[in-house]
């Protein structure tokens, strides 16, 4: 029989802290980069939004073999970072955090983009008559009538980060308290027929998709009826 | 005294064309552009309001809003702008959208009294109806103390009791204010009750210059052009 007592739950600790700082560190790059493609009529924009999207398409072997190859030692970037700032980028949690961030990205800019284009854009003018700059219009304006787009673009980030399983691999590897996060303790365990152990991760992990995807759509429901009722 | 020499080329639903115009308007004035829809009204609003951009000068009380490609960001200039779809911030309340342009408390109680708005300050935006929203705005657009006031079709939305109301509240704050206001408009009823002067536009240029009198006396590419 199986102990539950004895369950190792550091591999989920992990990887709450692998999407939680990826979530934080893509919602601040994601802004400006959403915000700019929501109001740009460049002819590059096309190419940004493709680059964006990349990570949605890719098998995640392709990107993380990428990841890997910028971020080890002997390139350019890898080298920098470790000889320079002696931070380890592969087989590290750091290296974890960067390759999410790319993995992630499109969960993150995308909500936020297509909430920002739905903005009335006579709303947005109105702040800037009103005296008020970009940064402020943003906070101020745009992201308070967005909210279904920014909690969806959080949780999903935050979810996608949590069950990432080919990049993590790849580029981190699976190290004790350091690289071996959910998705690859599930891995693990099936690889040593430990099925038990396996059935319970996996059953968390069901759990906790189900549970954070209902939450965004009660959310945007509510505010849906919010909006009516008002 | 305001000066606007501006020329831009408009691809719109009378096909392409260029808006290019001339005039001066005084200080206090209360002037109406009327036309038919795609005659240029709207986009001479938005230039004026540095929301779009155009080629030629723009001086408002001797300061320079535009002069050549040089033009003075919308945030720098004093304008006060009424949206025909309102434009309100969805996620404030009444009070709160006027004191985000300006956080006078006591211009904000007078502004909503005027306007009798009062009850409703702490109400959110968004439960409001069409002619409440529309005050708001109004409301808003003053709170900067602006020197020109711009309008883009303010009453259209609104029923004909609403207009009516909403049109002696756009000339109580003209008055007690003392702004320059230019107002787009298809109502030549309205246009005829608020102007102390008309502009017609047609494809872009100004057929028409005067008195609510001259020009609804004035000779028929006038009405014509107004369809009325």
């Amino acid at each position: 029989m199986f102990d539950i007592a004895s369950l190792d739950l550091a591999p989920f600790m992990l990887s709450f802290k692998l999407a939680g700082i990826t979530t934080l560190i893509l919602f601040v790059l994601s802004l400006p980069l959403a915000w700019y493609l929501s109001q740009t009529h460049s002819k590059a924009k096309p190419i940004l939004e493709a680059v964006t999207a990349l990570p949605i398409v890719l098998p995640p072997s392709v990107l993380g073999f990428y990841i890997l190859v910028v971020l080890s030692p002997n390139s350019a970037v890898g080298g920098f970072f470790e000889d320079l700032l002696g931070v380890k980028l592969v087989f590290s949690f750091t290296g974890l955090v960067v390759a999410s961030c790319f993995y992630s990205l499109p969960f993150m800019v995308q909500p936020l983009q297509s909430g920002f284009e739905s903005l009335n854009k006579h709303m947005l003018e109105a702040s800037y008559l009103a005296g008020k700059s970009k940064l402020q219009t943003v906070f101020k304006v745009a992201l308070p009538n967005i909210k279904p787009s920014l909690i969806t673009a959080l949780i999903i980030t935050f979810a996608h980060t949590v069950g990432e399983f080919g990049v993590v691999l790849m580029v981190g590897g699976s190290i004790p308290g350091e690289t071996k996060v959910a998705s690859v303790a599930i891995y693990e365990m099936v690889e040593v027929m430990e099925y038990g152990t396996a059935h319970i991760y996996s059953a968390i992990m069901v759990l906790m998709s189900f549970l954070v995807l209902l939450a965004v759509y009660v959310f945007n429901h509510q505010q849906k009826k919010i909006g009516i009722l008002r | 005294m305001i000066d606007i020499e501006i020329q831009k080329a408009l691809h719109g639903s009378q096909g392409d064309m260029r808006l290019d115009v001339k005039l001066q308007i005084e200080k206090g004035e209360f002037v109406v552009l009327l036309g038919q829809s795609g005659s240029g009204k709207t986009t001479l609003l938005r230039v004026l309001a540095g929301l779009e951009r155009a080629a030629g000068n723009i001086t408002v009380e001797n300061v320079i809003w535009l002069q050549n490609q040089k033009m003075l960001p919308p945030q720098q200039r004093e304008i006060g702008f009424v949206f025909q779809d309102y434009a309100l911030f969805d996620n404030m309340s009444v009070e709160e959208n006027l004191l985000y342009v300006n956080e006078d408390r006591a211009l904000t109680k007078r502004l909503l009294k005027l306007t009798e708005l009062t009850q409703l300050s702490s109400r959110n935006v968004k439960g409001l109806s069409g002619g409440q929203k529309q005050r708001v705005s109004l409301c808003r657009a003053m709170m900067k103390k602006p020197k020109l006031l711009l309008m883009d079709e303010p009453l259209s939305a609104l029923d004909q009791a609403m207009r009516i109301k909403l049109k002696d509240e756009i000339l109580k704050l003209h008055k007690t204010f003392g702004t320059t206001t230019i107002m787009v408009s298809h109502d030549s009823a309205v246009s005829y009750q608020l102007a102390d002067r008309i502009l017609v536009l047609d494809h872009g240029k100004v057929i028409a210059d005067g008195s609510p009198d001259e020009i609804f006396t004035k000779a028929s590419t006038v009405t014509y052009s107004l369809n009325i």
